[in-house]
């Protein structure tokens, strides 16, 4: 997938730096290339030094990157380095985990989301999210999609908002005489799509979405990526996933984060190894690690 | 065991075939088998005798004055045509409508902070521990409690209002627990998907916690009610009447009652139970209003387990 | 810094805190929800405080100023004159435990076990409910049915031989315990330290001394009674210990069946599949592995049983034949008040429970010694649940 933005390079770009630095085993560091200069007015997601903990374990450490908007950024890596984790600590979901800790500054657009002032629930609102599992409510399809403008207080204009997200979502046309029904008799790639009709009703300015097509057949991934690539103006996309070649087909940037044993106490803690546009990383990784991953030495 | 013998021995393989087939009798197995069926068996056995017996007392009563015996009261002889359980079903009914309005909103309160707010500290714990003790104190404990807290030296305040309080202080525990275990049950996924578009915890539980795990907090609360209509001990620590109670004239509503002293259901088959060796009589009076305790109680529980069975294979 | 009230989407500029951090009318609701429900949470501290206060408070002025000599060696527990006696209602205690635990453990297991390990779905179906209705049936039903079902036709129609063969078999069943107990053991280990051999002593001792008392407790009350009486016993027309522990022993077939049925199930599957691919028989299988991977859960439900059936009152105070007083007894086939029912005639009548003295006093102190015994029995219950869920 060609990257539009694919033109400048970078030498200040603190992100890129940072990971090689970070890298112990990769060489000296060198001029990252094939970087973006970031317009700070396009900038979603600022984060530094992110770690997160669940108790004393740590999960992930020293995550630094930036997100632009309107860009998809896929987040790969062995299972278990914490991509989920991460991903949820952007919309403080894992505020849910009465375990988990955050570390590090996290801001998007110009706010510290952990700032103690700032209310989860707003933030929420702001910044959706999309589960690995299709998760309908127990509901009617109508219900779930107007789930989230009716706790925000909406009442009116509720059925223009569900048809919108459900167009959106490319799942008008097959529910659009049925709305009434339970959204737990949808097949698993329709309800899928549901979970992200709920989730853009609520018109959020980022998606994030952990591994949305894992639990789909071929076809329905397909669609869920068309889907991606048509709403890609109007959001911003984070998305974890398993599949190499979506992260490939679907995003412009990509992070790639591994994990490293503790000998101390036998514990695995995920980092952030590489992060660089999408087409860099695949054809041609700075890190080693990265490489024997994508390349499939590396589980 | 035995393949390891077999060697074109045709002895052998006839052996193999009857264990493998059984018919070698397997008796020790059997005879276990009977024997744990023969508990069950025994359980039946009391189930279905107590319920001929109670019915054979208490027939000839119910169908020879049913209507009467509805409306009647307490009265010294069993032969009065005035006997009957009004009084004991108005009071049953004042006492489900306190446990109602106590036990079950409390109950179900206490088990959303518990799953859904608290974290894990000191206070917490401490509720759990005291919940957990409260379900295994005797129900005449409770009705000392009651006995202390509302009655104090029984100088003829021992009124509805203590026994209807008394017996929701008692059920409140087995509310918390199985609303806890309902709220427990409820799938994460659906608490996340709730919060991930922004939803307050409040709003988590109004939409998706309380819904979700309404069929099994009902049953837990049917259970309750079963159990607080059926429970006498504490009344009587408490003080219901026995024995004589002057009829009121007013109806089953009237909130004046609450004030006064009261009996129940439990306690008029108690009172008439304790009469019998004096009055042979009360004996299938006695009878007659277990039946139609009985009903109740049976009915409840019955929609209670049928209510949990169902959801727990709707849901897997 | 522009603020955005309008959540206008791909808006890359900048936002300011206050966008962030809600309405402050929304914080200041889930604040207070939140801490209605705290409340609600709590009224189960203030019950329980209020439990332990009011007992104790009662109970201390008891201790304090009961004549203590009253309260022990007297004939019998006749409170309205003033004699305490303790003895009588802890034995009669003692004897309702024994006896409805020798209804209810068995039959209880014997269905636990059953439901879980032989029967069919179908089976189930039908077995289950019988249970689960007998679990609904109110105390005051088998107060009643004690009374006049299980005193007349059972307990009062068991003879001095009837007893002593009931007894016989009790005792059959207590030996072959101890014999499977010292055949374990001794197979298990050869050689075995003294600490360990000190203690298997004692256990051993203790199993002894327990028969002993057994067949002399059996052979004394199978002597006791009224020779000239229709039977052997003598024979109260209001019932009698034994009738009501068979009550109480129906009543708690149930608790003990659904703890021990939940101990079963937590047992792995692989347990028994594992044995069952060695080539043992179900009823190996159940014996030798599922049963002592869930004895703990077992133990549990004795002991919760236990606990529930010192507690009960009803069936106790209807079918135990005595009315608010009773002379010490150690036989079952006497009338006697257990503790809870001794609370319960107390209560009853027309007059005030303030009687003599201490009366209402006595009262809290007894329910005092309850709370206690049956707080200690659920701890100690509850224990043992938790070792089968942390097991598997
Ligand atoms: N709620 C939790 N409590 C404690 N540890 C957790 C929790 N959730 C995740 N972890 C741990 O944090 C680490 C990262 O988990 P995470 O789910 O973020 O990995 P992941 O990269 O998303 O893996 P996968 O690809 O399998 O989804 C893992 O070691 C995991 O065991
Ligand atoms: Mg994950």
């Amino acid at each position: 997938m060609a990257n539009t933005t694919d033109t400048g390079v970078s030498v200040t770009d603190e992100t890129t730096s940072d990971i090689t630095v970070e890298a112990p085993t990769a060489a000296a560091p060198e001029a990252a290339p094939a970087s973006t200069p970031v317009d700070p007015a396009d900038l979603v997601f600022d984060v530094s030094d992110l770690s997160v903990y669940y108790g004393d374990f740590r999960a992930v450490r020293d995550v630094n990157m930036t997100v632009e908007r309107n860009q998809i950024t896929a987040l790969i890596g062995p299972s278990g380095c914490g991509k989920s984790t991460v991903l949820r600590s952007f919309n403080r979901m894992n505020d849910l985990i009465p375990t988990a800790r955050v570390t590090g500054d996290l801001i998007y657009r110009g706010v510290d989301l952990y700032d103690p002032r700032v209310d989860p629930v707003e933030v929420r609102r702001r910044i959706g999210m999309v589960f690995q599992k299709p998760n309908p409510f127990p509901k009617s399809i109508y219900d779930n999609v107007a789930y989230g403008p009716r706790i925000a207080g909406q009442k009116k204009g509720l059925d223009e908002v569900v048809e919108s997200s459900l167009r959106k979502a490319a799942l008008w046309d097959e529910v659009k005489d049925r709305l009434g029904d339970s959204a737990i008799g949808l097949s698993g790639g329709q309800q899928q799509r549901l979970s992200i009709a709920r989730a853009i009703a609520t018109q959020p300015e980022v998606l994030l979405m952990d591994e949305p097509c894992s639990a789909l057949d071929p076809i329905a991934t397909a669609r869920i990526e068309e889907l991606m690539a048509e709403i890609k103006s109007e959001y911003t996309i984070l998305i974890v996933t398993h599949n190499m070649q979506q992260a490939a087909r679907v995003s412009d940037r990509t992070a790639f984060f591994s994990v490293e044993l503790d000998e101390h106490n036998d514990r695995r803690t995920g980092l952030l190894v590489e992060y660089t546009d999408t087409a860099k990383l695949f054809s041609n990784p700075d890190d080693e690690r990265t490489e024997n991953y994508i390349t499939g030495r590396f589980g | 065991m035995a393949l390891s013998t077999i060697g074109g021995n045709g002895r052998t393989t006839a052996r193999v075939d009857a264990e493998i087939y059984r018919q070698g009798r397997d008796l020790k197995g059997r005879g276990f088998q009977y024997l744990l069926l023969s508990a069950l068996f025994l359980a039946s056995l009391f189930l279905i005798t107590l319920l001929i017996q109670v019915l054979t007392d208490g027939w000839p009563v119910l169908s020879e004055r049913f209507v009467d015996f509805f409306t009647g009261t307490l009265r010294s002889r069993s032969s009065d045509d005035a006997l009957g359980i009004g009084q004991g079903l108005a009071g049953t009914f004042w006492i489900a409508i306190f446990v109602i309005a106590l036990s079950f909103p409390i109950g179900i309160a206490a088990a959303v902070y518990l799953e859904e707010y608290a974290s894990e500290n000191f206070i917490t714990s401490v509720i759990d521990v005291a919940i957990r003790n409260l379900a295994g104190v005797p129900s005449v404990v409770y009705g000392l409690l009651g006995l202390a807290l509302f009655v104090a030296t029984r100088d003829g305040n021992s009124t509805l209002f203590a026994g209807g309080v008394t017996l929701a202080i008692l059920v409140l525990p087995i509310v918390v627990i199985t609303a806890a275990e309902a709220i427990r049950a409820v799938p994460s996924s659906l608490r996340e998907g709730a919060y991930g578009v922004g939803a307050t915890q409040w709003d988590v539980i109004r939409t998706q916690i309380l819904p979700y795990a309404a069929p099994g907090i009902l049953t837990g609360t049917l259970l309750s009610l079963a159990r607080a209509i059926g429970e006498a001990a504490p009344l009587i620590l408490v003080g219901a009447i026995t024995d004589r109670l002057a009829p009121r004239g007013d109806g089953l509503l009237s909130l004046d009652q609450i004030f006064d002293r009261f009996t129940a259901m439990p306690i008029v088959i108690v009172g008439w139970v304790q009469e019998s060796g004096r009055d042979q009589g009360f004996g299938p009076a006695a009878g007659a209003a277990i039946v139609v305790l009985l009903v109740f109680v049976i009915l409840m529980n019955s929609i209670a387990v049928t209510l949990r069975n169902r959801f727990e294979k709707k849901r897997g | 810094m522009s603020d955005i009230t309008v959540p206008t989407r791909s808006s890359g500029t900048t936002l300011s805190l206050d966008a962030l951090s809600g309405p402050a009318a929304r914080a200041r609701k889930e604040g207070a929800i939140k801490a209605v429900f705290f409340l609600a949470a709590t009224v189960s501290i203030i019950v329980s405080a209020a439990i332990v206060w009011s007992l104790v408070r009662e109970a201390w002025v008891f201790i304090t100023e009961v004549e203590w000599a009253n309260t022990w060696g007297q004939n019998g527990w006749f409170p309205r004159q003033g004699l305490y006696d303790m003895p009588t209602l802890l034995v009669a205690s003692l004897i309702v435990t024994v006896i409805s635990m020798l209804v209810a453990g068995p039959i209880g297991l014997g269905s636990a076990i059953y439901l879980s390990e032989y029967a069919s779905r179908r089976t189930r179906s039908i077995l289950k409910p019988v249970l689960e209705v007998l679990a609904g049936v109110p105390s005051v039903v088998l107060g009643f049915f004690a009374l006049f079902f299980l005193s007349p036709q059972i307990v009062e129609r068991i003879s001095r031989s009837g007893w002593l063969i009931i007894g016989a078999v009790i005792l059959t069943g207590y030996v072959a315990m101890m014999v499977i107990w010292v055949r374990r053991t001794l197979q298990r280990e050869a050689s075995t330290s003294a600490a360990q051999m000190f203690t298997r002593i004692i256990v051993l001792t203790l199993f002894v001394l327990v028969g002993l008392v057994m067949v002399w407790w059996i052979l004394r009350t199978a002597g006791s009674g009224d020779a000239g009486a229709a039977n052997f016993f003598q024979v109260k027309r209001s019932g009698q210990l034994a009738a009501a522990s068979i009550g109480v022993g129906i009543l708690t077939i149930p608790l003990v069946a659904s703890i021990s049925e939940d101990a079963l199930a937590s047992v792995p599957r692989e347990l028994r599949e594992a044995s069952a691919g060695l080539g043992a028989r179900k009823v190996t299988t159940t014996t030798q592995i599922v049963l002592p991977a869930a004895v703990s859960g077992i133990v549990a439900a004795f002991i919760i049983g236990v606990s529930r059936v010192i507690g009960e009152t009803m069936v106790v105070f209807m079918a135990g034949g005595a009315a608010d007083a009773a002379r010490f007894t150690d036989s079952p086939f006497e009338g006697g008040l257990t503790m809870t029912a001794g609370m319960a005639s107390l209560a009853t009548g027309t007059d005030n429970v303030v009687g003599e003295g201490l009366t209402f006093q006595s009262l809290y102190f007894v329910g005092f010694v309850l709370f206690l015994i049956t707080l200690t029995l659920n701890v100690i219950g509850a224990r043992f649940v938790r070792n089968v869920r942390e097991k598997y």
